[in-house]
């Protein structure tokens, strides 16, 4: 449905996409997973029609981007990154301002953005500028499907926004997933990555690696322990200078701890702790998830 | 605890704009040198009472002292005693990093010898002499996030109020980010931060959940996480933000 080819842009000095290619299928839910400055806007931007690449071609549903600009425009649904709707029109009246640009009306399809619009109805006639965070972004959703595009590109649509919002957005993207819609969605959040059939992760305006969450989990990932202690500063910094260590990351309350060499020895890293004092220990073993293998990929990336 | 152990104390805070309450009455303290966690959803209150605690917003109605300053009568003085950084504010893009030290410095008073003197410990602390000269604009997003933190705290505030500063910042960075936290706060500096990364309300000593106004859960993450028979700091957050009737 979508396809990048060799795709590269330069901002001045600054190398934001360097030749990729990789392609996008008809209803797939695709996650382009990097923080800031991997090169996921631009893209976006370049497959909507709002930045032309320095070199290589890009086609939706068999049409060039580039060449084929207008009637790309009425394929695709657009969500920036910042709210760019008009916050003087109000919420009913941007609304309606799409759905005529487009050549449409509301109620013509009004059933795909029912479940989102309903939450944002009773502020209708509020002007758009004085919406809260979560509900410019469902006004933005709703203008963005608002002309049944069959195509939808969302620019990290959750940045900002809370683990409750977070999760309800993805649920409504579920939904249109089965309106045979086809959505490409950035994002800085490793953890939205595994609701996504098929992931990007980008870095540098590089792609570290692409397929399907679990597959990139299996193939990159490693067995790792999970590491606690009464003090978990000084464990992470006794941890970070133990010639034994490959890699020590915190997350959350636990350290994700991975060993060199092939062997996988609870009783090393015990021993290691009681040495240097530490007390309250848990070690359990687990497995690399996302965020894991992200880093991972962005140190050999340096390399 | 002794009046002097607490950087913050909020007691009954009331921020009304018309008819919205948008701070209910709040009442919670901080402590010096802890590492404070301020969650909640977007719409809960956070920023209000953020920006009252920062002297930029009078409250309507409740008593609060930072730094042992009332916030009524001592505005100002509460304004030169913090350090605050933001995801969407930090240094000068169109400055170079010497130039956003040496304003900031200026800002927040120091002494020429003195902002040098710190100038060169902050440009060693990030292991980066070379980005001396370099526009700010210029340099990726973590790096920027890390250099505004260690500007905040360039006049050795007691307390330093950090509103989501690694959003969209690389999972690598984000640590090392938080290494610079945890060094600030075991040099006794309070560090009040929001954020909407969940594993990160688990580094703090202490957390607070606000939902429609008001503080539903204030403890320790281990303390929370007990409490709501949770495995992570994330569904903690998920039983308490559902409730909320205010979060879109």
């Amino acid at each position: 449905m979508i396809k990048f080819n060799n795709i590269s842009k330069s901002y001045g000095d600054i190398a934001a996409v360097g030749n990729i290619s990789f392609g996008v299928e008809k209803n797939e839910l695709f996650g382009l997973i990097g923080p800031d400055g991997a090169g996921k806007t631009s893209l976006l931007r370049m497959l909507v029609t709002l930045l032309l690449p320095d070199s290589g071609t890009m086609e939706i549903a068999g049409l060039d981007v580039v060449r084929d600009y207008r009637k790309i425009r009425l394929m695709v649904g657009y969500m920036p990154g910042r709210f760019s709707l008009y916050q003087d029109l109000t919420v009913e009246e941007n609304l309606q301002f799409f759905a005529s640009v487009f050549g449409t009306t509301v109620q013509e399809n009004y059933h795909l953005i029912e479940d989102i619009y309903k939450q944002i109805e009773p502020f209708k006639n509020r002007r758009a500028g004085k919406l809260s965070g979560g509900m410019k972004q469902k006004l933005a959703l709703s203008c963005a499907l608002i002309h049944k595009p069959e195509v939808l590109v969302l620019d990290e649509p959750t940045t900002g926004v809370d683990a409750v919002s977070r999760r309800e957005f993805w649920d409504m993207l579920d939904k249109l997933k089965n309106e045979g819609i086809t959505i490409l969605v950035s994002t800085p959040y490793m953890d939205e990555a595994s609701r996504c059939d098929r992931v990007a992760l980008l870095q540098n305006g590089e792609i570290l690696s692409i397929d399907k969450p679990q597959k990139i989990v299996e193939k990159e990932g490693q067995r790792l322990w999970k590491v606690k202690a009464a003090n978990i500063y000084n464990l992470l910094t006794d941890l970070e200078k133990w010639e034994q260590t490959k890699s020590v990351y915190p997350f959350g309350q636990f350290l994700h701890l991975t060993i060199k060499g092939e062997s996988f020895d609870r009783g090393v890293v015990h021993d290691f702790l009681i040495g240097k004092g530490h007390e309250s220990i848990t070690i359990e073993p687990d497995f690399s998830g996302i965020e894991d293998v992200f880093m991972d990929l962005m140190t050999r990336q340096k390399v | 605890m002794e009046q002097k152990d607490k950087a913050i104390e909020v007691k009954g805070l009331v921020k009304k704009f018309g008819n919205f309450v948008a701070n209910d009455n709040l009442t919670f303290d901080v402590y010096k040198g802890e590492i404070f966690g301020f969650l909640g959803a977007n719409g809960a209150g956070k920023t209000t009472a953020m920006r009252i605690l920062c002297g930029l917003s009078m409250p309507t109605s409740g008593k609060l002292r930072v730094n042992g300053f009332d916030v009524y009568r001592q505005n100002e003085k509460i304004k030169a005693s913090i350090g605050y950084m933001s995801q969407k504010f930090s240094l000068y893009e169109d400055l170079t990093v010497a130039e956003n030290i040496r304003f900031y410095g200026g800002i927040y008073g120091l002494k020429r010898a003195d902002r040098i003197k710190k100038q060169e410990l902050l440009l060693e602390n990030l292991e980066m002499p070379e980005i001396k000269d370099k526009l700010v604009g210029s340099l990726p997003l973590g790096w920027k996030q890390k250099l505004a933190f260690l500007v905040a705290i360039i006049h050795d505030p007691k307390i330093v109020f950090l509103d989501e500063p690694t959003g969209g910042v690389d999972p690598i960075t984000r640590r090392q980010f938080w290494n610079l936290i945890y060094e600030a706060s075991s040099r006794g500096i309070t560090v009040f931060v929001t954020t909407h990364y969940m594993d990160e309300a688990e580094y703090c000593d202490r957390v607070t959940i606000m939902v429609d106004g008001r503080i539903e859960a204030l403890d320790s993450p281990a303390g929370l996480m007990k409490t709501y028979n949770a495995e992570n700091m994330n569904e903690v957050f998920l039983q308490l933000a559902r409730k909320a009737k205010n979060s879109e």
